[in-house]
């Protein structure tokens, strides 16, 4: 396959966990590591299904129920137990790990005896096209819907909920109660992208999700750099930025990997293109001040 | 309108750093009275403004709104009476959205933040409408990030926001402690105008004598978390500001 168009459906494929990390860390200002547990869940849920033969327009709902019990279930442990949300997010991610593995079974369930979303609609008849358009639809859908949740009332309140707690919670909205569906939704778009790469590598497995919450992070920062550079006020723009930045990632990880870089290393390769696109910005400023 | 029972607010109790930041107040508050605190720094003005609006529970005592016992009532429950501006004028509103989503916030105060588009052209021509009888000449920012604007220009916008909706309650902690005097002027009539305008019942904290002789119909002042005077509206008006100065002497 062309080595930038694999690049690019990984980047799609990653673009819900990068719109769900958005949610939670940059308008909820919530550091959320459940994201490794709730992306392997949403693989898990959408192998075992698929594998029992049930229909895509079945699995789909259930995968993002699935994710936003995960996510409500730390932003519950954050808000009502009062612990720390990094702290909220690992506990959870530790429990999933048991809950995912119990769910599989075993360590891993390929899926490549039964049809994928992916191999059910035809928009083109080259394959890797055909799974670059279903994704495009995908992420536009689930773009779409998030957009315009961001830009009702109740969006809004959302929005304010991270930026302002005093000023909501005069304006009559439980911030805890916010923080929750907050998380719910993340951990749902997150949970989406687990059902995507599984039907798109065909399998499940349950190491899948270690460390994905950079992947997302790393798409958001990119992104917020973007929004910054461009001082950009609209919430459509910003969310195409976030989807654009889990590109890149992809893009540029591809890029490394091809120049001979040992992918065992790619891990490492990850965190360190993380920590630079965090930190150039504060060095170049230093520098010139 | 507002019932304020034995009110006692402990924090740290039992500890070496204990402090009684509210103690033992009992204050009633009618319609449409608009009462003036001052006291001195930590005499537990902002704790009582706190405990009435619910940002703050009391260790003991009750509190009512319109006969509502609302002792036990989060914040948030409580906004179907209370607007209020802060002492920070970066608590009142969201930096980060911009003018007009925190006008659409502050339109829905007593109801339901719901999943329906509420900013359409006739919503921004009133709040564009309403902004600019402050004449700040903010009216044509509406859709500027509300952190752009300085502190006074907040505050002022604060202050309208809180008539957006039905509001029986309005609480105003300070709103003119960090603004330039014009700023300041602005914030305090406007605030004075809405009173008025809505009939509202309305608590204000200052540290300017100036503007507490000059607004409302009531004074008390605080000391370590009691109300030591309480001046109703004649003596109030028979006060002489050179009386208010001798309070803190
Ligand atoms: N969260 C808190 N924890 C511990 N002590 C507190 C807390 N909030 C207030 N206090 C204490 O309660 C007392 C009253 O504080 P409060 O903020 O009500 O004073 P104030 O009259 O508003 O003062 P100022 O004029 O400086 O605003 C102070 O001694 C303060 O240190
Ligand atoms: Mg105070």
């Amino acid at each position: 396959m062309d080595f930038y168009l694999a690049a690019l459906i990984q980047g799609l494929c990653f673009s819900a966990i990068a719109l769900g990390i958005f949610i939670s860390m940059k308008i909820f200002n919530i550091p959320d590591i459940t994201t490794d547990g709730s992306y392997t869940l949403g693989g898990v849920v959408t192998a075992k299904l698929l594998m029992a033969h049930q229909p895509v327009f079945v699995v789909l709902p259930v995968v993002i129920v699935a994710g936003a019990l995960a996510g409500a279930a730390t932003g519950i442990i954050h808000t009502k137990l009062k612990i720390n949300a990094l702290l909220a997010g690992i506990l959870v991610m530790t429990a999933l790990y048991s809950i995912n593995l119990s769910i599989m079974g075993r360590s891993n369930i390929p899926i490549n005896s039964v049809s994928t979303i992916f191999s059910l609609i035809n928009i083109s008849a080259n394959p890797n096209n055909n799974t670059f358009w279903i994704l495009i639809v995908f992420v536009a859908i689930i773009t779409g819907v998030i957009g315009y949740l961001l830009k009702t009332d109740f969006g809004i309140a959302m929005r304010a909920a991270g930026n302002s707690e005093s000023m909501i919670r005069a304006l009559g909205v439980n911030t805890d109660r916010m923080k929750i569906i907050g998380l719910a939704l993340a951990n749902a778009l997150t949970a989406l992208s687990g059902f995507l790469v599984t039907q798109f590598q065909v399998f499940a497995d349950i190491n899948m999700g270690i460390g994905i919450v950079i992947m997302g992070l790393g798409s958001v920062i990119i992104a917020e750099t973007l929004i910054n550079w461009f001082r950009i006020t609209s919430v459509w723009l910003s969310l195409v930025l976030v989807l654009s930045g889990a590109v890149i990632f992809q893009m540029v990880l591809a890029f490394t990997l091809s120049s001979g870089v040992d992918p065992t290393l790619l891990k490492l390769v990850t965190a360190v293109f993380v920590l630079l696109i965090v930190s150039l910005p504060r060095l170049s400023f230093k520098g010139s001040s | 309108m507002i019932d304020i029972t034995q009110v006692h607010k402990v924090y740290n109790r039992g500890k070496a750093n204990q402090v009684n930041a509210v103690n033992g107040v009992d204050l009633k508050i009618s319609e449409k009275e608009f009462l003036v605190i001052v006291g001195s720094n930590g005499s537990g003005k902002t704790t009582l403004l706190n405990l009435v609006a619910g940002s703050v529970l009391p260790s003991s005592g009750d509190i009512s709104i319109d006969g509502n016992n609302v002792t036990k009532k989060a914040d948030y429950r409580r906004s179907e009476w209370i607007a209020r501006v802060f002492q920070n004028p970066l608590s009142g509103t969201a930096p980060d959205l911009s003018i007009l989503d925190n006008f659409r916030l502050a339109a829905i105060r007593t109801k339901r933040k719901g999943l329906s588009i509420g900013i359409n052209p006739q919503f921004k021509k009133d709040v564009k409408d309403k902004i600019a009888t402050l004449g700040m000449g903010l009216e044509n920012k509406t859709e500027q990030l509300m952190g752009t604007l300085s502190g006074g220009q907040r505050q002022a916008l604060t202050l309208l926001m809180s008539v957006m909706d039905t509001c029986r309650v309005l609480l105003l902690d300070e709103p003119t402690a960090a603004l330039d005097p014009r700023s300041a002027d602005i914030v305090m009539n406007t605030a004075d105008k809405l009173v008025k305008d809505f009939g509202l019942t309305a608590i204000l904290v200052t540290h300017n004598l100036k503007d507490a002789f000059v607004y409302g119909n009531r004074i008390i002042q605080m000391s370590e978390g009691k109300i030591i005077k309480d001046l109703n509206e004649q003596k109030k008006i028979a006060l002489k500001q050179n009386d208010l100065f001798d309070w803190f002497a």
